[in-house]
């Protein structure tokens, strides 16, 4: 496949991996701030190819995994009302709220249905005028001009028995509220290749200069990523702390500006928890005054859920067995039963909370047993 | 989940007032939204996500890339240069 196989070429990727081991004096942290470079990373080993120099670091760049508490379990209780089709990106299925997620929903007979496109959603409302229909609208700056676009859609349409639970959030507030942390250690950021093809990368070049780190627009294929970490080390290495682009077959310093203009109809900036990371201000957004008739929190009256959870605490990749509480970088120095980040540290039957009593005793996760 | 796949634009049309496509990922047909690209015409290839086409793929930055990445490898040839060892 054309763009794809030239960006997966272990010949062009070996070069690449040279010139970064030629280039690098010195050790620097980077960040990858989106979860399918991490995948990328990881499926292709690029983080074991790498010289020892370079510790790459994961962002928060997933969507599913930052959609905060509160609005999973406001997910649940709109999807419970037996007048209402609950519509969703298939990922946010599975991920926990207070006690449930989206398929146990289902299993009680809920109708919960998983969509590709938010336009599938839409349909599913014109097809189904009896019923409520209800989009869960998450995701980033990639995702935000589609499940706008939905909505400016059903609003031309006037279809009166959808509306969206909004959930989204933007990646400059945290990259701030990362580069801001007194803990802090990311000297550099790899920026989400295809949240910069909506928004181009405008934004980046005060926050580069404002905190002295480079910041390069990468994308997802493992040459691609190499080309990002490459720019990254040589703007790191020359003292050049500026926003670049390793990804220009698909990114402009402008952006998609149709898509930038659709969400600037339909949303306005607000403030938005991040699960396991807190609240950072400015960092979402929810739909403006001229299409609140389409929020289901409103419609629903779900307003008031608000359950409260951690900080910058991993609980939620523990509880799936997929690290382990000493993979932590807060276990046991931030976070301690005393001062606890997650639920994990509290319940006398967490898995951190357990860690600390007794000693980073390296006890098989789940996921482990299954491997075994 | 903001993966987005690259895809051949095989046929534009109309349809509910948006400018739709037909897109080819190497041989599995779907269809997306073209409304952010206008521009687009039929033999592009964009970035689709979830449902959308949010980039216009350049060919000529794809080939800049690529040739940039390939020179690194001819001038360290040229000088004979070896690369460091790294981690295994």
């Amino acid at each position: 496949m054309k763009y794809i196989d030239e960006f997966r070429d272990p010949e062009l990727a070996k070069n690449t991996l040279a010139e970064i081991s030629r280039t690098i004096t010195q050790p620097w942290v980077i960040m990858e701030i989106c979860g399918g470079q991490t995948h990328s990373i990881k499926r292709y080993g690029v983080d074991q190819l790498l010289p020892e120099k370079i510790e790459l670091v994961h962002g928060p760049g997933c969507p599913v995994c930052v959609t905060p508490l509160e609005q999973i379990d406001k997910a649940l209780a709109i999807a419970s009302h037996p007048e209402v089709i609950f519509t969703s990106y298939g990922d946010m299925l599975r991920v926990p709220g207070s006690g449930k997620d989206l398929f146990s929903v289902r299993a009680a007979g809920g109708d919960v249905r998983v969509v590709y496109s938010p336009l599938d959603a839409v349909k599913i409302a014109q097809e189904n005028p009896e019923k409520e229909v209800v989009f869960f609208a998450i995701g980033f700056e990639t995702t935000a001009p589609a499940n706008a676009m939905a909505i400016a859609h059903a609003k031309r349409m006037n279809l009166k028995n959808f509306s969206v639970l909004v959930s989204h959030v933007r990646v400059p507030p945290a990259m701030h509220a990362i580069l801001g942390s007194p803990s802090n250690r990311v000297q550099g950021f790899l920026a989400a290749g295809h949240v910069n093809a909506v928004m181009g990368y405008w934004e980046y070049p005060p926050i580069a200069e404002k905190y002295q780190v480079p910041i390069v627009v990468t994308g997802f294929e493992p040459v691609d990523i190499l080309q990002g970490i490459l720019q990254t080390v040589q703007l790191l290495e020359a003292g050049k702390p500026i926003a670049d682009n390793a990804y220009k077959r698909a990114v402009t310093f402008e952006g998609n500006k149709p898509a930038q203009k659709i969400i600037n109809q339909v949303f306005k900036e607000c403030d938005r928890k991040w699960r396991g990371i807190g609240m950072i201000p400015m960092s979402g957004w929810c739909l403006n005054e001229a299409h609140m008739d389409f929020d289901a929190e409103s419609r629903f009256n779900v307003g008031d859920i608000a359950p409260e959870e951690s900080s910058v605490c991993i609980a939620g990749q523990i509880l799936q067995g997929m690290k382990k509480p000493p993979d932590c970088p807060a276990f046991g120095k931030e976070c301690t039963p005393q001062t606890p980040l997650g639920a994990t540290m509290v319940s006398s039957e967490g898995a951190c909370a357990a860690y600390y009593r007794y000693g980073n005793i390296q006890i098989p996760t789940g996921a482990n047993n299954v491997r075994e | 989940m903001c993966l987005g796949v690259p895809g051949k634009i095989t046929e534009i049309y109309e349809k509910d007032n948006m400018r739709m496509c037909k897109i080819d990922f190497g041989g599995a047909i779907r269809e997306a939204c073209l409304d952010f690209i206008p521009e687009a015409e039929v033999g592009d290839y964009t970035i689709i996500h979830v449902g959308f086409a949010i980039s216009l793929l350049s060919e000529e930055e794809a080939m800049e890339t690529l040739a940039l990445l390939r020179e690194i490898a001819d001038i360290d040839e040229e000088l004979g240069i070896e690369a460091q060892e790294t981690k295994s």
